[in-house]
């Protein structure tokens, strides 16, 4: 297929109808509402299911109810939105059915503003909602990878039997640029037989968060956390550039990610030996491979849109075994490269380092 | 689990469980009025056939194990989401019977803006919504539905409208929405009232079954423990003081609706 001009949001939306959506629930909310509009057409004249819903918390509770029968199902918000989901994320998670749910976050706390961040990475990592759980959080940086990772949300989601979210922030649902969607994948013809169907020829399927006995809710707590290791082990993954020779390390992931590219270019060009690792999981985070680098890097430098969330991670998977510094912009604020640049070579003078 | 015992050659047998209900022992107090509307949930879906298509959505209240009663497909739902839930299940599987089973506090207070919005957009989904004008599970707390006066756990001096806003008349709002194609409201406070409640809710299943619109049947209904009253006075005390403020009746029946026999 080839490549088209496409705006984030259209195109998470657009590549969910082609990996097979089969039904959308949403509220209005920017800066992510391109999706909901682009699927209210389209998922139609599939002949598939789009609603509007009376709210954020109506939305998640629609898409729960599809999700038990066993559809593939989504909704898209942006930070005000993503809280009133908590509870039914909760319930998603505690009653183990897939959904995907993308964040486009924006300015916060409280109505914040409509510009991009990334200061929803301690909510969605790790606290989506009440109780013991983290949903497989993933993070694009540029429209092909919203695109692409539509279709592996789909697939870890159901693998798992989990809640999947997309982080994504602001600039990434509203910027255009050229990628390629996937061709139209056919729906399937049955649905899995843990679903609500109907008790046709076997006993009834409950689906339930409930387990009022302490000891029958532990086994589905540890069972919960069995599936969640095996998640941490076999779904860590980042991209890496420019690591073979690094001596300091940029840490940064999505839009500030991206931003961390040009900066690692321009600092390799005034001859500083600098790398890039962009988690694209936060959850499970690539906290080994930080780790593993730490034996070789002398430096960190972690970019985010936020106050400094991402951050708490590094330094846990570092150890206090390199110095970690910190650059962050927040309010909708976006890092520059010259400003990135700048602490960089600060860290690299404080190291010693500067050529 | 009580045995099902086997009907000699030579009797005939006039009463059993319907096959929609499980033979487990409950847990709902003695009085309460859970237990007869699950049985009669259970004995329409007996009688429409629609046991292998039923989806339950749960509420959270004292029903919150009806699917432990009531034998077919269920989710449990949170608190109030009932109606969304259902949504969700009935969009995506459009030749299913979807009911939701909601208590006051479930369906008045915290699910409200679900439940208006469902009926609204006239789902073709079924509820049945107990009134028991108290939150039973959380132990008496005053519900949307508590008569002004009425002395719970969270109104110890009586419930004033002042302090506490005016008792709820829901399904009179509901048969205000244009989705709605049947609202009624019934009491299963004696033998008469509950012959009439089931035909109520069969009613109810039939619209959806004719994939009319939403359709709700409200359940005047006691909760003794919580009332401080036993079993029989509480049946009394409902039909004098929750029946004076909650008229029996239906609030909307469409022509369609109407033309269903039941
Ligand atoms: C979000 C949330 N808030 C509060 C509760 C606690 N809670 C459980 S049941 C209930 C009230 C139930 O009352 P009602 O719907 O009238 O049903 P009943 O128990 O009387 O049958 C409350 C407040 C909860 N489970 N979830």
């Amino acid at each position: 297929m080839a490549k088209q001009l496409l705006k984030g949001n259209v195109a998470f939306a657009e590549a969910a109808v082609r990996f097979g959506l089969q039904a959308y629930f949403g509220y209005p909310i920017t800066p992510q509402s391109e999706a909901l509009e682009h699927l209210s057409g389209r998922m139609l004249r599939e002949a598939r299911v789009f609603l509007q819903a009376e709210s954020e918390v109506a939305a998640i509770n629609m898409v729960y109810g599809a999700a038990c029968c066993g559809v593939r199902v989504m909704t898209s918000t942006s930070g005000p939105g993503f809280s009133l989901m908590a509870e039914g994320l909760s319930y998603i998670a505690g009653s183990e059915i897939p959904v995907v749910v993308v964040n486009m976050m924006r300015g916060g706390p409280g109505l914040g503003n409509i510009q991009p961040s990334q200061a929803d990475y301690f909510f969605m990592t790790k606290s989506a909602g009440h109780g013991d759980f983290h949903p497989i959080v993933l993070a694009p940086a540029s429209v092909q990878e919203i695109i692409d990772m539509m279709g592996l949300a789909f697939e870890l989601a159901e693998k798992y039997r989990t809640l999947v979210l997309i982080a994504g922030d602001g600039s990434l649902g509203q910027m255009m640029e050229s990628a390629e969607l996937p061709p139209m994948q056919p729906l399937p013809a049955l649905r899995p037989n843990w679903a609500v169907t109907g008790a046709d020829g076997r006993e009834p399927n409950v689906i339930t968060s409930l387990y009022l006995v302490a000891e029958h809710l532990e086994e589905v707590n540890l069972r919960l956390q069995a599936k969640l290791a095996d998640i941490r082990q076999h779904e860590v993954r980042f991209v890496e550039a420019q690591t073979a020779d690094a001596e300091l390390l940029l840490v940064a992931y999505g839009t500030s990610g991206r931003i961390c590219t040009s900066v690692m270019r321009q600092a390799r060009q005034k001859g500083i030996k600098v790398g890039l690792l962009r988690p694209q999981t936060l959850w499970p985070f690539p906290a080994q491979r930080i780790g593993e680098l730490c034996e070789q890097v002398r430096g960190i430098l972690v970019v985010e849109m936020s106050a400094g969330q991402m951050l708490e991670d590094v330094d846990h998977a570092a150890g206090g075994r390199v110095p970690i510094r910190f650059h962050g912009r927040m309010g909708g604020m976006i890092p520059m490269v010259d400003d990135v640049l700048a602490d960089l070579q600060a860290l690299a003078t404080s190291l010693g380092l500067a050529p | 689990m009580s045995q099902a015992v086997a009907v000699p050659e030579d009797m005939e047998q006039v009463y059993a469980y319907p096959r929609s209900l499980t033979q487990a022992n409950s847990h709902y107090c003695p009085g309460c009025v859970h237990g007869i509307v699950h049985r009669l949930v259970a004995e329409v879906i007996d009688e429409l056939g629609i046991r292998e298509k039923t989806i339950g959505v749960a509420p959270v209240g004292c029903a919150v194990l009806v699917y432990n009663y009531i034998n077919t497909d269920f989710v449990e739902a949170a608190h109030g989401r009932a109606p969304a839930m259902a949504t969700g299940i009935k969009r995506v599987s459009p030749d299913k019977i979807v009911f939701t089973y909601q208590g006051d506090g479930d369906l008045a207070a915290i699910g409200t803006a679900e439940i208006i919005h469902a009926a609204n957009r006239g789902e073709r989904i079924t509820t049945v919504f107990i009134n028991n004008a108290i939150y039973g599970m959380t132990g008496g707390q005053m519900a949307p539905t508590t008569l002004e006066g009425m002395i719970t756990t969270s109104t110890p001096g009586g419930r004033d409208h002042l302090l506490a806003g005016y008792p709820m008349r829901m399904s009179e709002i509901l048969a205000q929405t244009a989705g709605a194609v049947y609202v009624a409201r019934e009491a299963a406070l004696d033998l008469a009232g509950i012959r009439r409640t089931k035909r109520a809710i069969k009613r109810a299943f039939l619209a959806q079954i004719h994939g009319l619109g939403f359709a709700s049947v409200e359940v005047l209904a006691t909760c003794p423990t919580n009332w401080g009253l036993d079993p029989w006075a509480a049946m009394q005390w409902a039909k004098e003081n929750l029946g004076a403020f909650y008229p029996l009746d239906t609030f909307k029946i469409t022509d369609e609706v109407k033309a269903l026999p039941v």
